[in-house]
């Protein structure tokens, strides 16, 4: 059950132009963007309608600075008015240069400040395991740089160790991490026991087969990556 | 006696038979001790050791909670409170989620351990959070009525155990007066497992003795109401001045003196036990008497100086109130 779509991906570029200001962080949005678009149109199953469905898939914003592309998505996919990106950043507006949960449906963790949300993940992940529902998928977006924090690699050694086969985390890597990650990415997951796979960040069809590679029994990691000059 | 840290374990093991949002989350620290218990095996799917990563600890809580769960944290203050803070703030409190927190070994129960095993900085830290409900029971039973609360609601609630503990409970909600004194006698206000040592530091003295073990939210309407003279002592056994801002603002209106004692903010570089450790920082009956002697020997000079106080003589004026 992937929610049907209310605009269309073509019309992405015209929502993000509907929020103002936070030019340091548009880099970051725009390097997202297809990933989320992927996930919202073809691979989570979440309904803006029913937002709190306990059977819905999670999806968990750990790079949280720069979420344009993420409203843009909720936006197109129905969670709120368009409307209500042009107040990005205002006191008013329930959207603000990092997300909040209380003010955002759709939003599943408030975040910004790197390196919580895998963890987090790793709870809602112990929490769906407990209450024995086997369906919902965790998916929880990183990026290269974010992997720098070291709450981090708790996370991705638990999990591991855990076997927690209903969560997947997706690297946007855009090889912005200050000493890079030699050996690759992929390395750090895989010597913790996560199955991974690399794709192209921009290819819709890639991402979304990444996705459905994940073998269910281990954690799952797609690192997308972001070409240089497409950033 | 049980200690507060066995009859932690024993209530535990009891909710997580009793109810099913309960779950543990712990890093190493007492997950031997806990599975001890039958119900915590036959719960092992809401037993969750972490390992010893701590700020993983309260992200799990954190998950946990989303979901919908009671999670319980447990380990050493430090790492608890202090290593794992922002944890603490965002993936509790940003997220609007709640948890239970416990700590044990307080600001020196593991005195032979050293600096890095103590956390007379844990109070202070969480008061400067919004939201938190702050506990500091002097008795194992104190402990259980609060902590078998704390699980029924879903806010965020700190318990801080201690090996230090006071002959006999206090069953009260917030601020309740121990010994009246007369009318106008100094209010000495313990805080947890002080009260013994303030009791008996006090024995002679006309002074009002009351105890608290809810520390956030301050009681400051049972403080007012306790308070009928000018002097007001606190005395915690963390670090000292934790509550004064509290205290300040709750007599905001009335002309008083106060002076905090608590756990010194110093590197003391020391071992031993957590005896002489509370005496090194003057929280032992007779450290405590000291400084209630200096006080009032304070106070009298401030009475035999025209009315004026201290403030008040250095901004040239006669005190008035």
């Amino acid at each position: 059950m992937t929610i049907s779509t209310t605009l269309p991906y073509d019309d992405l570029r015209d929502l993000l132009a509907l929020l103002p200001g936070d030019e340091k962080h548009e880099p970051s949005a725009l390097s997202t963007l297809d990933v989320i678009w992927v996930l919202y149109d073809r691979v989570l199953r979440v309904d803006p309608h029913r937002p709190d469905d306990p059977d819905r898939d999670r999806f968990l914003l750990s790079k949280g600075h720069g979420p344009a592309a993420f409203y843009a998505v909720l936006a197109a996919k129905g969670f709120f008015p368009v409307e209500t990106l042009a107040g990005f950043g205002e006191f008013e507006s329930r959207l603000g240069y990092h997300p909040d949960r209380v003010l955002v449906p759709g939003v599943e963790i408030s975040s910004g400040s790197l390196g919580h949300g895998l963890g987090l993940a790793v709870g809602v992940a112990l929490a769906l395991d407990a209450q024995e529902r086997p369906e919902p998928r965790v998916v929880c977006l990183l990026g290269d740089a974010e992997l720098e924090e070291g709450s981090n690699f708790e996370a991705i050694q638990l999990a591991g160790r855990l076997g927690l086969g209903r969560l997947s985390a997706v690297v946007i890597d855009n090889h912005s991490s200050a000493h890079g990650w030699p050996g690759g990415i992929e390395r750090r997951f895989e010597l913790e026991g996560w199955s991974t796979i690399t794709v192209s960040g921009r290819d819709h069809d890639a991402i979304e087969a990444a996705f459905a590679a994940a073998p269910g029994d281990r954690p799952h990691v797609v690192v997308a990556d972001i070409p240089e000059r497409k950033r | 006696m049980t200690t507060m840290r066995e009859r932690f374990l024993d209530v535990v093991a009891d909710a997580l038979d009793r109810d099913p949002r309960v779950a543990v989350v712990l890093a190493q620290i007492d997950v031997a001790r806990l599975c001890s218990r039958e119900s915590a095996r036959r719960h092992s799917q809401r037993v969750i050791n972490v390992g010893i990563r701590e700020q993983l600890m309260i992200s799990v809580a954190g998950g946990l909670a989303l979901e919908g769960f009671r999670p319980i944290v447990e380990s050493y203050a430090p790492f608890v409170v202090e290593r794992p803070f922002e944890q603490i703030k965002l993936d509790l409190g940003h997220q609007d989620v709640g948890a239970v927190l416990v700590s044990v070994a307080a600001s020196y129960d593991a005195a032979e351990e050293g600096r890095t095993h103590q956390a007379p900085e844990d109070v202070a830290l969480l008061a400067t959070l919004p939201g938190w409900t702050i506990h500091v029971p002097g008795h194992a039973d104190e402990l259980e009525t609060l902590l078998r609360r704390a699980l029924e609601g879903d806010d965020r609630v700190y318990m801080r155990l201690s090996d230090e503990t006071n002959r006999r409970p206090v069953h009260a909600d917030g601020l309740s007066v121990i010994r009246r004194g007369r009318d106008d006698a100094p209010l000495v206000v313990a805080v947890g497992p002080t009260l013994d040592e303030v009791v008996s530091a006090t024995a002679d003295l006309d002074v009002t003795v009351a105890y608290l073990s809810t520390v956030r939210p301050f009681d400051a309407s049972g403080l007012r109401a306790a308070m009928r003279g000018t002097d007001v002592v606190v005395v915690e056994p963390y670090l000292a001045g934790t509550s004064a801002s509290e205290i300040a603002d709750a007599l905001r209106d009335r002309p008083h003196r106060l002076l905090s004692l608590g756990v010194r903010n110093a590197e003391l570089r020391r071992y031993g036990t957590g005896a002489q450790h509370r005496a090194a920082h003057g929280l032992d009956a007779a450290g405590i008497r000291a400084a209630l002697d200096g006080f009032r020997a304070a106070a009298w000079r401030v009475r035999n100086n025209g009315g004026r106080s201290a403030a008040a003589r250095l901004a040239g004026v006669t005190q008035t109130t």
